[in-house]
């Protein structure tokens, strides 16, 4: 039972993991980016959330919206000061690398300095009621977290599956070279790219900051390098990878805190990194080169 | 002829130098590490629970960055196959593994640190360890084992062709990277005099990889010149107050954008 309890925690945990391991996928896939950043576009979801809440008393579907709609224009932004115009010049390898942490930082020291570097939290009515299922207990915002988590993987899912965007945006991870000859208007697709992914990112932070009550400008800086570690487990720039990965990584993670210490909370999730990279590079879905199906 | 302002100031830019040079030279051989704030640690800690036990400073250092060493040719025996931004996230991967561990091991402080630290490290000495790893980056440009690492940078494959052995010049240039970050961890420790796993996070390691790509990864100077940028501009901007790390941050993404190859550009070596 207790087992049973964990994993249901683990896979709420795991969730929210997917959402954002999703977006750094997206991203990667269509640029061969690691946007360090990502992380941050999450904190700052988490405080758009938390400003809705608090100075608009609206209830938490609204909140989400917000944050979806903010963070995906903050996405854009990014996009057009910090990666389109190394693009253009066709910089190095790693231009992109310090570009992406230079947003990062920036939006930590910006949030910073608007909120203050303490954590902050949702108000109380967001912990939901307990709910008793059998032997196990959820509470309502947990069940909140997870149906909206899968509707929104089920969302991604038929987006790149089905939509014109969707894909123009498989077709553009494919090779930008292919589908700019296609007709595809690949600045267009890279653009959409950056707000979707950067949406799914900012949800997940109202989510986590609905789940943990934690917020702080730091809360991206771990999911960031978790996003990575996610990202790799699943196969770089595969959405499915990111999700099974997101999932996994919760699970492992709660269990370790569970049954053994929570001090090697994230041991296992580098260690299963590693691993993988040793054995599996290509990751588990071997989308290694495109964000495929 | 220094107050004690300067003086950490010029302390930690040597320290920042090092570590400057330690993804430097890996990466001449086209290595990029995200980790190197984990052979930092490594450094750091081996060293500092050697001088507690009297071991002369000097040897502590050496020991510190001996097993830095050779826990960095261990890590990238397999981890060379391995290219490109596969390499770069193991090396991000190892520096959290690292970091985790620390906070684990019970007789290192666990993640309430080690403290009472002897401060050993004076400026002196961190110039001398500065001089002579410079010096010594400068001269191997010109030997052959320099020339061999350039080549694998320039193309892997012409290299071996050439009669380079591969995996050992990657792993020269690997685990020597690692030994100068764990002598700038030694030297850290036995200033800062308390150390915690969290100050050998994916910030220091995120740090020492921008020296590199700032300052430009061409010759030994273009670190140097990085980490003087990356340590003395928030010195230079305090008059910004709570500003002053959003502008550096700007900053980044404006080099970024005009100066991809970073402030010193690249020139390979005279020709034999």
């Amino acid at each position: 039972m207790v087992f049973l309890q964990q994993l249901i925690n683990g896979v709420m945990l795991g969730s929210t993991y997917a959402l954002v391991a999703i977006g750094y996928s997206l991203i990667f896939g269509v640029l061969r980016l690691l946007h360090f950043a990502h992380g941050e576009v999450f904190m700052v979801g988490a405080f758009i959330g938390l400003g809705a809440v608090v100075y608009l008393h609206v209830g938490p579907l609204v909140a989400l919206l917000c944050a979806a709609v903010g963070c995906a224009l903050l996405g854009v932004v990014i996009e057009f000061v910090a990666f389109r115009p190394i693009r253009r010049r066709n910089g190095s390898l790693l231009a992109p690398i310090v570009s992406s942490l230079g947003v990062g930082l920036l939006l930590q020291e910006v949030a910073t300095n608007l909120f203050g570097a303490e954590q902050t939290r949702f108000p109380p009515q967001f912990e939901g009621e307990m709910i008793r299922l059998g032997g196990l207990f959820v509470t309502s915002t947990q069940l909140f977290i997870l149906g909206t988590s899968f509707v929104l993987m089920l969302a991604v899912h038929l987006f790149v599956s089905y939509t014109k965007y969707g894909m123009a945006m498989r077709a553009s991870a494919e090779s930008t070279d292919v589908a700019r000859l296609l007709g595809i208007n690949v600045d267009t697709v890279i653009v959409l790219t950056f707000a979707f992914a950067s949406a799914l990112g900012g949800v997940a932070g109202v989510l986590v900051g609905f789940a943990f009550s934690a917020i702080s400008p730091f809360m991206g800086v771990s999911m960031s390098i978790k996003g990575v570690a996610i990202m790799l487990i699943g196969g770089l720039g595969s959405i499915y990878g990111a999700m099974v990965g997101g999932l996994i990584l919760g699970v492992v993670e709660v269990m370790t805190v569970g049954y053994l210490a929570s001090s090697y909370r994230d041991a296992f999730s580098f260690a299963l990194l590693i691993i993988m990279l040793l054995v599996r590079p290509q990751g588990l879905f071997s989308g290694a080169s495109a964000a495929k199906r | 002829m220094f107050n004690s302002y300067t003086e950490s100031l010029a302390v930690f830019f040597g320290i920042n130098v090092l570590m400057a040079f330690s993804v430097y030279l890996p990466s001449s051989a086209g290595l990029i590490s995200l980790g190197q704030g984990g052979f930092m640690a490594i450094g750091a800690y081996t060293s500092a629970l050697l001088t507690a036990k009297d071991v002369p400073f000097a040897l502590a250092l050496a020991a510190g960055a001996a097993v830095a060493a050779l826990i960095g040719v261990l890590v990238a025996a397999p981890a060379v196959r391995i290219r490109g931004i596969y390499l770069i996230i193991a090396t991000l991967g190892f520096g959290e593994i690292v970091r985790i561990l620390f906070i684990n091991l019970e007789f290192a402080g666990g993640a309430s640190g080690l403290s009472g630290i002897r401060p050993l490290t004076t400026l002196w000495y961190v110039v001398g360890v500065c001089f002579f790893v410079g010096l010594c980056l400068w001269r191997l440009r010109t030997l052959t084992l320099g020339r061999a690492i350039l080549a694998v940078h320039e193309d892997e494959t012409a290299a071996e062709a050439m009669g380079i052995k591969l995996l050992q010049t990657k792993l020269i240039a690997f685990g020597g990277g690692a030994a100068i970050a764990g002598l700038a961890g030694g030297l850290f420790a036995h200033y800062a005099l308390f150390i915690d796993p969290e100050q050998f996070g994916f910030s220091r390691s995120a740090e020492a990889f921008l020296f590199v790509v700032l300052g430009g990864s061409g010759n030994p100077l273009g670190p140097v010149i990085g980490a003087a940028v990356v340590t003395l501009l928030p010195e230079v901007l305090r008059f910004l107050q709570d500003w002053r790390m959003s502008f550096f941050a700007v900053l980044l993404i404006g080099c970024a954008i005009w100066r991809p190859g970073g402030l010193v550009a690249a020139r390979p070596p005279s020709r034999l």
